[in-house]
């Protein structure tokens, strides 16, 4: 098992690296960071020499290598939009995304999957067709739609829910949390459901998809034979066996939740890393670009990981079979 | 009844109570960057200056100067400004201001690591010469000195030296205390700011225009509302009382809406093409060892293709000042003699372009960004079929600012043929336009002037309005350089877009033509 960690760890390894360079390629793809750095009132000379400064002026293979050398070191530079080192700006935003993704796979998990389930178990109910039918909206419209169509329902006309920002928030330490007041768990709301709408659709359908397969499956049907009371079928049967998928899924969206909120959380002005991450690319942030990604790398990677153990741990399949590979 | 967010509610218990009422809380697209006025040339970021630090000099709401820091000033010679600085000013922190102050405020505002040093790059040295005078020497006769001394922002010495802030932050270098912190003598100093999400002023109790103050709040909240429809509902939605810019096409929506309107003037910005004048063979014509907009007939004939007032009606839903003239009303040196346009006329058009050899017309690539100006690049695909209309065969190319930028200034050797841009001379004064974009040849000159375009009549009377003292025969010189500029068909005004704001109707705000809300200008009504 460790060993299997390992090499995953490796593994990971080579996807930074992959990532790192082309993070740092596109990133040098944007424009000229240098005339958004620099007024419009100077001259051409303190242009150039703002570039060569910056090493701007280098080829791309010493600029990536110079950079790769910080990154190593464990510097990731400082924001040209903001004059601030990228690793302490991280860390400022980091809260705010995690405290969102987080709400937001909270919704995921407690409305998707007893919704999923419901619609397998119920599945000509009335109710189940309306369930599947809103599903269907989450897949479809786009994020940015359904985010106003929040904020003018309930902001606007409604007047109950702050159309923007974070609300009051309080220091524990390094962290900030919107969890402890009033106004930040009123203004966590609207962007939460936003970001969540699309992961749990899609779960929802995924519990219902698996759990109607499971349900159909021989092992079900015996247990029935037996005559094992319905609910034992439905939940420590059936439920059971159809949740591995569903972990995969589940936990690869929370990877999407936290690295992808972009959308979300600019519409809602909610001042995490994904609304950093889009502020520099319209800068040509440099390293604050190629270091977002980078971390959304690790995410992955470790999340990843976390998904391989956990199978070895609820699946006795792969713990036999993949042992050591 | 309208229901106030937490945060407000909150931030309103902190003060007295009776002052909930005067809370001004405003909104725009983005956030300042740093809050070290040496540290980023930057539209919201310079906005907000004046709100916190000041220079010896600012502009009135006329953009015209006069005195701030220093109360009054004379020319020794036409080199040597002597400044006679205010007494009885401090900083925000309580220190008192002295000539010490400005002496090191131009050397760290000068220093290499400063992006604001352009507005005290002709000033060589600065002298004590007691503690409420200060003199300064230019390279040579400075006529904007004053004007760009209005960017010019006096920090305080000792706190500087106490925060090892005494320069500020450039590309790779670490952030420094200033970037958080600030320490003016302006009329507002901030309380609060965490950044992208608000930034909290209240006046300051000694400021030294107190007496004469114009504004009437008690508190300001600035919040950075990036996507334009949550600016929109945020201000419908009385969560903030200003909110700008408005899209054109969002008018009607705050119009519409009791106790809301909208505040409209020309900004102090000019939008307008600029053709590749210096190739020999055009970007778009590889092998025809021709450029066709090296022919004045064929300038023309793009101008007179142009029906503006069709841009102005449906592209700009009104919220355009057409002009014929590349600088601004409101600027030094600007002539309504000049602005008149020349007529759109597509017969002339053809025929001028027949005359130049281009009766089939040619092709051409327009660059154009998406996300700078207002409807830029509406602006751009109505140009596609108006230059159809001629035979022109327009290509265009519309991309984010930061790519634009990049291809049309030198940085890509101008690599373009046919550009828009939209310049803004922010000192008010006609040589910020004329440097950068209607000359090659002069010291510093053509960082914004795409299409290299160099006429050296042009170029001798800008040397000239560099260092002309007499205000008189400077604004004729100015006339001079912007009448040959317009019959040289040298760039193509097209208009002045208007700053859109949407407020509150108990909003009661002096817009500043450089889309700027000053605080110091603003008022709360009951």
């Amino acid at each position: 098992m460790i060993s299997g960690i390992l090499t995953r760890l490796l593994q990971g390894l080579g996807v930074m690296l992959v990532v790192g360079l082309l993070a740092f390629a596109v990133s040098t793809k944007l424009g000229d960071p240098v005339n958004n750095m620099l007024g419009q009132n100077a001259t051409i000379e303190e242009r150039e020499s703002m570039r060569r400064e910056l090493g701007l002026d280098q080829p791309f293979v010493v600029q990536y290598a110079r950079y790769l050398g910080r990154v190593v070191q464990g510097r990731l530079g400082v924001s040209y939009r903001l004059g601030v080192p990228v690793g302490e700006l991280l860390r400022e935003r980091l809260p705010a995304s995690v405290e969102l993704s987080g709400m937001a796979m909270l919704l995921t998990l407690l409305v998707g999957v007893p919704f999923g389930i419901f619609t397998a178990i119920r599945r000509r109910s009335w109710l189940s067709r309306v369930i599947l039918g809103g599903s269907l909206i989450g897949l479809s419209v786009p994020t940015f739609l359904i985010g106003l169509l929040l904020i003018f329902l309930f902001a606007v006309q409604l007047q109950w829910l702050p159309s923007s920002g974070r609300g009051e928030v309080v220091s524990l330490g390094p962290w900030t949390t919107g969890l402890l007041t009033a106004s930040g768990l009123r203004s966590l709301l609207l962007p939460a459901i936003t970001l969540a709408l699309y992961s749990l659709a899609l779960l929802l359908r995924l519990v219902r998809g698996e759990l109607l397969d499971v349900l159909h499956s021989d092992h079900i049907r015996f247990a029935r034979a037996r005559g094992l009371p319905e609910r034992s079928i439905h939940y420590r049967h059936g439920l059971r066996n159809a949740l591995l998928p569903v972990i995969t899924v589940a936990a690869l969206q929370l990877g999407n939740l936290l690295a992808f909120s972009v959308v979300t959380e600019t519409v809602f002005q909610w001042p995490g890393m994904g609304l950093l991450f889009l502020q520099a690319v319209q800068f040509v942030d440099v390293p604050v670009i190629s270091s977002y990604l980078l971390l959304a790398a690790v995410a992955f990677v470790l999340i990843n990981l976390v998904v391989d153990v956990s199978y070895r741990v609820l699946d006795p399949r792969v713990r036999s079979t993949v042992g050591g590979s | 009844m309208r229901r106030l967010p937490g945060v407000v509610l909150l931030g309103a218990l902190l003060v007295v109570v009776p002052a909930r009422a005067q809370t001004f809380r405003y909104a725009s697209t983005g956030d300042l960057l740093t809050l070290d006025p040496h540290s980023a040339d930057e539209a919201l970021s310079n906005s907000f200056k004046n709100n916190i630090y000041e220079g010896l000099v600012r502009f009135n709401e006329k953009l015209e100067p006069e005195p701030a820091l220093a109360v009054s000033w004379k020319a020794v010679n036409p080199t040597t400004w002597r400044f006679q600085l205010r007494k009885g000013v401090t900083f925000h922190d309580g220190t008192p201001f002295t000539a010490d102050d400005v002496v090191f405020s131009w050397s760290r505002q000068k220093s290499k690591n400063s992006v604001m040093a352009s507005h005290v790059s002709t000033i060589k040295s600065a002298k004590k010469i007691d503690d409420y005078t200060v003199e300064y020497v230019t390279e040579g006769p400075d006529p904007i000195l004053l004007r760009n001394l209005t960017e010019h922002f006096i920090m305080s010495k000792t706190w500087c030296e106490q925060h090892a802030t005494t320069e500020p932050v450039a590309g790779l270098s670490e952030e420094t205390f200033a970037t958080r912190h600030e320490n003016g003598t302006g009329p507002f100093q901030v309380v609060e700011r965490v950044p992208d999400t608000r930034t909290v002023l209240v006046p300051f109790p000694k400021w030294w225009d107190l007496p004469n103050k114009r504004y009437a709040i008690t508190r300001a909240e600035f919040r950075p509302i990036a996507n334009a429809a949550t600016r929109l509902a945020a201000l419908i939605s009385g969560e903030v009382d200003l909110a700008y810019p408005v899209a054109p096409q969002d008018v009607a929506r705050v119009e519409g809406q009791k106790g809301f309107r909208v505040i409209r003037r020309p900004e102090l910005r000019v939008v307008f093409l600029g053709m590749d004048q210096w190739r020999d063979e055009s970007l778009d014509m590889p092998g025809s060892k021709k450029n066709p907009f090296k022919d004045v007939r064929v300038r023309r004939a793009v101008y007179q293709a142009i029906d503006e007032e069709a841009i102005r009606a449906k592209v700009m839903r009104g919220m355009a000042a057409p002009t014929g003239l590349i600088i601004p009303e409101n600027t030094e040196g600007y002539d309504a003699k000049l602005r008149e346009r020349y007529p759109y006329d597509p017969a002339a058009s053809r025929k001028l372009l027949a005359e130049a050899g281009y009766a089939a017309g040619f092709p051409v690539t327009l660059d154009c960004p998406n996300d700078r100006y207002i409807n830029d690049e509406a602006i751009c695909q109505s140009l596609v079929p108006m230059l159809a209309r001629v035979g022109i065969k327009v290509t265009l190319n519309a991309q984010t600012k930061s790519k634009h930028f990049d291809k049309i200034l030198r940085k890509s050797n101008n690599n373009t043929s046919l550009f828009l841009l939209g310049f803004s001379p922010e000192t008010a004064d006609a040589m910020a336009t004329l440097l950068p974009v209607m000359t090659m040849k002069l010291e510093g000159s053509g960082a914004w002037n795409g299409g290299r375009y160099t006429n050296p009549k042009v170029e001798e009377l800008v040397g000239q309005i560099r260092v002309e003292m007499d205000p008189e025969k400077r604004r004729k010189q100015i006339f001079e350089a912007l009448k040959i500029h317009k019959e040289d068909f040298g760039h193509l005004p097209l208009h002045e877009q208007l700053i859109i704001w949407g407020a509150r109707d108990t909003v009661d705000v002096v817009p500043d033509p450089r889309d700027r809300v000053q605080l110091r200008f603003v008022k709360m009504r009951q």
